[in-house]
Parts: C-alpha cells; sequence; structure tokens
C-alpha cells in the first residue's frame, strides 16, 4: 500500500518537476509546480505530518501558486525566448548540477542501511503536537515571522502602487 | 485481505451514492432557484415539464447534453478542456468528508460519511483553495477579454475573502479544540439550539462573516462580479457552450451545497436536533438513524432557500467596494471575534 | 515499508532539478518558480527526517519554510510587476541596467 502510493506520488512529483524544466510557457510550468505541491502533500501524509500536508496545499497551491497564475494571466506572459544567456546555463551549469545530484544520490543510497524505513502510521504528529512545540518553546521565532509578514506585506504595497 | 476488499468496496459504494445524491440535489437546487425567484418576481417559474415543473431538471440536462459542443479556434485547448474538471471536480471532492448524520458503523465502514478525517476541516479549505483554478484558467485559456476580466476579478475576490472565510472558522475550532468536523458538531450537540456554536457558542459574528465570506467564494449575488452578465457577457464561461458550460454550472450549485452543509455543521449543530432532549426518543432504530440526517437535510435546505432569497433581493456590488468589504470590514471583524473568543475561553478555563 | 532513503533521493532529484531549471529558464517568473521548486524539495527532506529522529521540530521548519515562501512571493511577485511595467518584458538577459 504505501509502496505502491510512494511510487506514484514520487512519480507524479518527478514528472511535474521535469514538465516544469521543459514547457517554454510560463502558465505550463506554473500547473506542473501545482501538480509538483500537491503531491509532494501525499508525501507528507505518508510520513504522517498531516497538519502539515493540508497546510502544503492550502499555501502553496492554494494561495502561493494562485498569486503566480494571477501575476501570468495579469501580464499576459507569452512563451519565453531563448537567449545567449542560457547557452553559457547549459554549458557550465548542467554538468555541475547531475554532479550534485549523483553525489547526493550516492550518499543517501549508502546510508539506506542506517537511515532504516519509513513504515505508515509509525509516526503521526497531530495538530496539537505541531502547535504545543511551535507556541512553547518557539514562540520567539513564531513571533519573528509575523513582523516578517508585516513587512512583505507594507513592501509588496509599496512597490505594487502605481506612481501618481 | 478480505477485510480490505470488503472496506474498498462498501467506500467505493459509498462514494457512488453520495456523488449520485449530490448531483440529483445540484438538479433539484437549480430548480428550486428557478421557482423561488419566479415566486419573489411575481411570476411562476418553471411548471410545465412534470407535475409542478418537477422534470424540468431532466430536460435542461438533455438540452445542454445535445447542444453542440464549440470549440472556439483562439483558445489554448488544453487549459480551456481541463478548466471544467478542475472546477466540478473540487466541487464535488469537498463533499467526502462531510458526516450527513451521527456515526452509525457496518462492517466497520461509516455509513453517514465518506471518510472521516482528524483535519476534515483542512481539507475543505484545502479544496476549496484549488478549486480558483478552474474558473482562473477557464478565463485565460478562453482568450477573450470579458472572460479574462470575469476571471482575474474571481481569482482577486476568492483569494481576499478566502482568508475572512479561514478566519471565521477559528473561533469555532477554538471553542472544539478539533479540526475533526465530528468533534465540532459533538459539543453542539448536547442541550439543543443552545448548545449551538452560533447561539451559545457566541460565534454569531463569525457565522454572518462566513455566511457574506461564502457568498463571495462561490461567486453568488450580490457579489457575482465574475459573470456580470451587464458588463462582461457572460465573464469566465463567456466561451463555454454545451456540457462544459453544464460543468461550471453544476459546480456552481455543488459549491453552494458544500457550503450550507460546513456552516451547518459548524455553526447550526449538524445534525442534532434543536430541541435537544426536550422531544421524547420516537421510533425505532432505522428511524433513530435517520432523524438526524432529516435534520441535517432541512437545515442544508434552509440555507439553499437564503442563498435564493438574497440573489432575489440584493443588487450587485461594485467591485471596488467589493474588495474594500472583503478587506477593511471583515478581515478586521474576524480577527476581532478569534481574540475575544480566545480570550473568553482562556479566562473559562 | 519504504526505505527512508528513497525520500531523500526524491528530494534531491527535485532540488536538482530546480537548480537546472534556475540556470535554464530565462522568463522572470519561471526563474521564481523553479526556486519555489528547490525549497518544496527541502521541505520533504526536512520532514522525511522528522519522521526518521521522530521530533516534530523538523516539521516545525518545514512550517517555516512555508511562511518565508509566501512572504517571499507576495514581494517577488511586486518586484516582477514593477519590472514589468517599467521594461515592458520579463527576459533577465534584457533587464540588465540597474536604472532605466
Amino acid at each position: 500500500m504505501h509502496l505502491v502510493l510512494f511510487l506514484i506520488f514520487a512519480g507524479l512529483c518527478l514528472a511535474g518537476a521535469l514538465n516544469l524544466l521543459f514547457q517554454r510557457h510560463p502558465i505550463n510550468s506554473a500547473l506542473s509546480l501545482i501538480v509538483v505541491m500537491t503531491s509532494l502533500a501525499v508525501l507528507y501524509l505518508l510520513l504522517g505530518a498531516e497538519f502539515l500536508a493540508l497546510a502544503q496545499i492550502i499555501v502553496y497551491s492554494g494561495a502561493i501558486m494562485v498569486l503566480f497564475v494571477f501575476v501570468i494571466m495579469l501580464l499576459n506572459v507569452s512563451a519565453e525566448e531563448r537567449t545567449h544567456g542560457s547557452r553559457i546555463a547549459y554549458l557550465a551549469g548542467i554538468p555541475g548540477v547531475l554532479a550534485l545530484f549523483a553525489i547526493l544520490a550516492s550518499i543517501f543510497l549508502s546510508l539506506t542501511k542506517n537511515l532504516g524505513s519509513a513504515q505508515l502510521g509509525e509516526f503521526l504528529v497531530t495538530t496539537s503536537d505541531l502547535s504545543r512545540v511551535l507556541f512553547r518553546d518557539l514562540l520567539l521565532p513564531f513571533e519573528v515571522t509575523s513582523v516578517l509578514i508585516l513587512v512583505a506585506i507594507l513592501g509588496a504595497v509599496v512597490l505594487a502602487r502605481k506612481e501618481h | 485481505m478480505n477485510t480490505l476488499l470488503l472496506f474498498v468496496l462498501l467506500s467505493l459504494l459509498k462514494v457512488a451514492i453520495v456523488t449520485v445524491i449530490l448531483l440529483t440535489s445540484v438538479a433539484y437546487t437549480v430548480l428550486l432557484e428557478r421557482k423561488v425567484v419566479g415566486r419573489i418576481q411575481n411570476r411562476w417559474g418553471p411548471s410545465r415539464v412534470g407535475p409542478f415543473g418537477l422534470l424540468q431538471p431532466l430536460a435542461d440536462g438533455i438540452k445542454l447534453f445535445l447542444k453542440e459542443d464549440i470549440i472556439p479556434s483562439g483558445v489554448y485547448r488544453p487549459l480551456y478542456l481541463l478548466a471544467p474538471m478542475i472546477a466540478l471536480g473540487c466541487a464535488l471532492i469537498s463533499i467526502s468528508v462531510i458526516p450527513f448524520g451521527a456515526a452509525l458503523r457496518v462492517h466497520g465502514v461509516d455509513l453517514f460519511q465518506i471518510a472521516d478525517l482528524n483535519i476534515g476541516l483542512l481539507v475543505l479549505l484545502a479544496v476549496t483553495s484549488v478549486g480558483v483554478y478552474g474558473i482562473a484558467l477557464s478565463g485565460w485559456a478562453s482568450n477573450n477579454k470579458y472572460s479574462l476580466m470575469g476571471s482575474v476579478r474571481a481569482t482577486a475576490q476568492m483569494i481576499s475573502y478566502e482568508l475572512a472565510l479561514g478566519l471565521s472558522l477559528v473561533g469555532v475550532v477554538l471553542r472544539a479544540g478539533s479540526l475533526r468536523l465530528r468533534d465540532i458538531v459533538n459539543i453542539q450537540s448536547a442541550h439543543g439550539m443552545r448548545s449551538w456554536n452560533i447561539f451559545g457558542g457566541f460565534q454569531f459574528v463569525a457565522f454572518f462573516i462566513y455566511l457574506i465570506a461564502a457568498y463571495a467564494e462561490t461567486n453568488r449575488t450580490p457579489f457575482d462580479l465574475p459573470e456580470a452578465e451587464t458588463e462582461l457577457t457572460g465573464g469566465y464561461h463567456t466561451e463555454y457552450s454545451s456540457m462544459k458550460f453544464a460543468m461550471f454550472f453544476m459546480a456552481e450549485y455543488a459549491n453552494m451545497i458544500t457550503v450550507g452543509c460546513v456552516a451547518t455543521l459548524l455553526f447550526l449543530g449538524g445534525w442534532s436536533s434543536p430541541f435537544g432532549h426536550l422531544l421524547p426518543v420516537i421510533g425505532g432504530p432505522i428511524v433513530q438513524a435517520l432523524l438526524p440526517v432529516a435534520w441535517f437535510v432541512a437545515k442544508v435546505f434552509f440555507f439553499l432557500f437564503l442563498y435564493i432569497w438574497v440573489r432575489g433581493t440584493l443588487p450587485r456590488f461594485r467591485y471596488d467596494q467589493l474588495m474594500g468589504f472583503g478587506w477593511k470590514v471583515l478581515m478586521p471583524l474576524a480577527l476581532a471575534n478569534i481574540i475575544v473568543t480566545s480570550l473568553v475561553l482562556a479566562i473559562r478555563s | 515499508m519504504i526505505p527512508i532513503s528513497w525520500y531523500l533521493v526524491l528530494s534531491a532529484a527535485l532540488f536538482s532539478i530546480g537548480v537546472s531549471a534556475f540556470l535554464i529558464k530565462r522568463n522572470i517568473i519561471s526563474i521564481f518558480m523553479s526556486i519555489e521548486l528547490m525549497l518544496n524539495a527541502v521541505n520533504l527532506a526536512f520532514v522525511t527526517f522528522a519522521h526518521h529522529w521522530h521530533q516534530v521540530s523538523g516539521q516545525i521548519f518545514v512550517f517555516f519554510v512555508m511562511v518565508v515562501a509566501a512572504a517571499e512571493a507576495a514581494v517577488g511577485l511586486a518586484i516582477i510587476i514593477a519590472v514589468f511595467r517599467s521594461r515592458d518584458t520579463l527576459n533577465v538577459d534584457q533587464i540588465n541596467l540597474m536604472k532605466l
């Protein structure tokens, strides 16, 4: 059961990410990113993070990506054109990225024995567990992030204002 | 393995039955709306097909199904086809976490709820927030300025009102101490109407915020600017015809029903009777199991009637008024409600 | 039963795809989206480690990343709109002047 669900949604994640990479039009990239985020939410559920899974859908798929789609619609963005900058990135960046992935993957796979395995329902974080840690031990960081959000709102309002 | 198979089969059966019931009630909500708006405007409403016009939904369905399916040449095809599916899909998915009656288990399968989740309320919010894409993409993919205007309006409106909607539910969650819908109903079912969140829980401010935000979320009058026919022809579904138009139409009414169910569960005590233990226990076990469902349906029906009543009565907002109302009135009110509720709860405990 | 390392390899793959999209894409909105993809990949690693160590704090990290990502998206998209208003393009190769 766990294996089947993992394979389906990990496959969807990878397919969405690759589609994001290869699509020319930003709206297609945005939609494939939504697929990635929603499949990640299912993976979070498999790992016992039920609140985070739904927060992932509400915040990422439902708010952040809606903003992206909204901006793409508002600016009526067309498919991107390739220019000289991207050729340098191909030559230098892609081998580097492949090397990075190879190193990370080989490290993780060599540690397979030590890391053990995940089982469904073995570790479940309920919303109250999460909030207990968040509002007792990590209250100060939480309050600081609220200031961050306030600053972000002010910044967005100032930036998006029309000059008179 | 056998129990798993039985569980899966029973669950699939449940999903099928609930979907059929939901789609039928969508069809009859449309009829109800036409009838009631007709009476409000001093006319009859549909009355020719079948007794009292009761077969009208069937005739409408056949008409929409047989119409020519036009795909305009300028549209962006994949998204144009995907958008109505997202809209209807999200509208139907949200019914899956809603409990219709008191828990009744047969072979370990809950008869009156498809899935009982610890985080049911969040699932509802998540599905609503994903449903925005149906409308946003339909307008953009149609390659029509009226559609685009409609969907840009709808997106902005739905993001803004989602905030007030989410915040208005926090008071209820604070009272129940759980995001599970059954828990939220259970704390309201002790003393009949007096323990409902809207009365005994002092959540009437939250209730009205929820009501207004829900009207905006489902794009209904007085917040139906995305499809304001006087300014935008048909809004985001201008370029849609036949079944694809019907899918948007069904999605709108299915959303209305879901919103009514959620309001019933969160504020009006769900399936619990308004008289609590004042009424003597009547009937056998079957009546006892079905009576809560009847109460639930009655409350949802009240909501749908309210929706239609508002549509027949109120004029449409102007767009800047709509955004201003959402951000400057509803959101501060919802925040104040959260502060007061949490203070009261903290002092009491 | 899934080896924890599979989740981590998936996270590494998503991160690498995000980096390469960041390098290849020329549209500023797509570049921004690849940053979001990288953040999501890291979140998956956090949740996986939270599961491995049976610690809630790993999930709290994800919570904070989400909050920061939301703030970042609001400001970033506002900047993108401002840039588009003054330059009429979203191609990063053409946005090469500090001042217009």
